[in-house]
């Protein structure tokens, strides 16, 4: 009991912290460490699979995207530093911010007990998706249209943060070019944590389908490999007219459809699968999907493009 | 293999309040992110997060019997490498810039 | 048997636990950047170490020990490497007075 309420209160004074930080950079610092209790919370809750994607997804990945962001921004920031928003503003964004949490915490505590769930028929029926983690099962079986569709949204930021690219270096290479030191620090610890990171990458999606874990799990770890190897100079990043490019970042979500489209015929609606062939067509919309949000991850995190392709 | 299915409460609760502990520590090292006179500072303030946080995480899981939580410390310890050399680079690229 | 085991676990977790202590006293204490850095690395390393030393010894099955070595591995590996990179950082020309 002591636990949870240190812990509660060390999360809610980081978020406090990292609201309150005048500098952006420092507020980066202060949103990874929240990630980072946040996922304690969750496993704390029993819900290893939320604190898995908070881990990688929440904490991790956006807090990549948000380092790159914060950085854009430091020429400018300096001189915007001392803009305050009037203070009537941040009374009335005060009073909103507390009035949702004091409705989502009246929700939570005036649930009659026992709170109603579905917990019970999604495990029955997990039997028919032939897999064994329900987490999964929900995402891939009963709700596979919003997993689509969340593949969708990502291409959908990807497009809009490449549309950012001045057109002197429209279709070109994103990011700076970072150098490589042969025998460097950065080269080093990439060398050795690449292959791993994959290797784990790999692991947690395959083991998605009856333990905690996932594609989105495993993509976003082999997209902050990507990133890592970008970043060491070990690999430079792709011109985003390049058509395997595109191509890897398409078929997941094409793949995705088509299965959808084919539940039409097969199965009697969309994204229905047939009973005996579920988890081979699951597995088979996995992958691809897999290799295309990780794609996708490391491409958004690596930004709009700043390079002339071909140089 | 080495350990029982059957743990004795009383290691679950050891395990439980090391977790505490390790993040109390944790949490005063915190501290340091809002004095550091340095973004180097900060940096590694949130450095000794992610590593008592792995640390809690794992004995969090062995406590409550979730044993996923070993897969979330494998995560976490990937990411944290990955957003720290993000941080360096971060911190470094906009000193360059002359910010 | 499994005492024994619980009693090594007890008592790596608890020098676990006074080495994340000793890099946090460090951290909030040490005068300069570069001294903190180095009680820093204690604290992953050993603190961590011994934390996993402990666990293993409740652990399940070859692959979550392979597992837990590893996590303490890849966080050694990252903490030696980060801290070098801040130390460069903090003071990019190399040793001085």
């Amino acid at each position: 009991m002591a636990f949870d309420i240190g812990l509660a209160l060390l999360v809610l004074g980081v978020g406090a912290w990292t609201v309150a930080a005048r500098d952006t950079f420092a507020a980066v610092v202060g949103f990874v460490a929240y990630g980072l209790l946040l996922a304690l919370v969750w496993v704390r809750l029993a819900a290893p699979d939320v604190a898995l994607t908070e881990a990688a997804l929440g904490s991790g990945l956006t807090g990549g995207l948000l380092v790159s962001a914060s950085t854009r921004l430091r020429r400018a920031e300096t001189r915007a530093v001392d803009e305050r928003q009037p203070a009537s503003l941040r009374l009335a964004a005060a009073v909103l911010c507390t009035l949702v949490s004091a409705g989502v915490a009246a929700i939570v505590l005036l649930l009659p007990e026992p709170a109603p769930t579905l917990a019970p028929q999604a495990m029955v029926n997990m039997a028919a998706t032939g897999l064994g983690n329900p987490v999964t099962a929900v995402l891939m079986a009963y709700r596979a249209i919003d997993t689509l569709l969340e593949t969708v949204v990502l291409l959908l930021a990807l497009v809009g943060i490449w549309s950012l690219a001045p057109d002197r270096v429209w279709g070109g290479v994103p990011g700076p070019r970072h150098q490589a030191e042969p025998d460097g620090l950065l080269t080093f610890i990439a060398q050795l944590l690449v292959p791993v990171g994959i290797l784990v990458g790999i692991h947690i999606f395959w083991v998605g389908s009856v333990a905690p874990g996932g594609e989105f799990q495993g993509a976003t770890i082999l997209a902050a490999m990507w990133i890592l190897a970008m970043m060491a100079g070990l690999v430079d990043a792709p011109a985003v007219s390049r058509r395997w490019l595109r191509l890897m970042l398409v078929t997941g979500p094409a793949v995705f459809l088509t299965i959808g489209l084919t539940g039409f015929a097969v199965a009697g609606s969309f994204l229905a699968y047939p009973e005996p062939h579920a988890k081979l067509l699951i597995l088979m919309i996995e992958i691809p999907v897999t290799l295309s949000i990780a794609a996708t991850l490391a491409l958004l995190v690596a930004g709009p493009p700043e390079r002339a392709p071909g140089r | 293999m080495l350990g029982s299915s059957l743990k004795h409460p009383a290691m679950a609760d050891f395990l439980f309040a090391a977790a505490g502990l390790v993040l109390a520590m944790v949490a005063a090292g915190l501290a340091r992110i809002l004095w550091g006179p340095g973004d180097a500072d900060r940096i590694m303030a949130a450095q000794l997060l992610g590593t008592g946080g792995i640390a809690a995480l794992l004995l969090l899981g062995e406590a409550t019997n979730v044993p996923a939580a070993l897969d979330v410390a494998l995560t976490l310890v990937l990411l944290a490498a990955f957003i720290s050399v993000a941080f360096v680079k971060g911190a470094t690229r906009s000193e360059a810039d002359g910010a | 048997m499994s005492a024994a085991l619980n009693g090594l676990t007890i008592l790596a977790v608890c020098a676990g636990a006074f080495f994340f202590l000793a890099g946090t006293v460090g951290l909030l204490r040490f005068p300069d950047t570069l001294s903190r850095l180095h009680a820093l690395t204690k604290a992953d390393n050993l603190g961590l170490g011994l934390v996993v030393l402990g666990l293993l010894f409740q652990a399940e099955g070859l692959l979550a020990a392979l597992k837990l070595i590893s996590v303490w591995l890849l966080a050694l590996l990252a903490g030696a490497t980060v801290t070098q990179l801040i130390a460069h950082t903090a003071r990019p020309s190399g040793p001085q007075a």
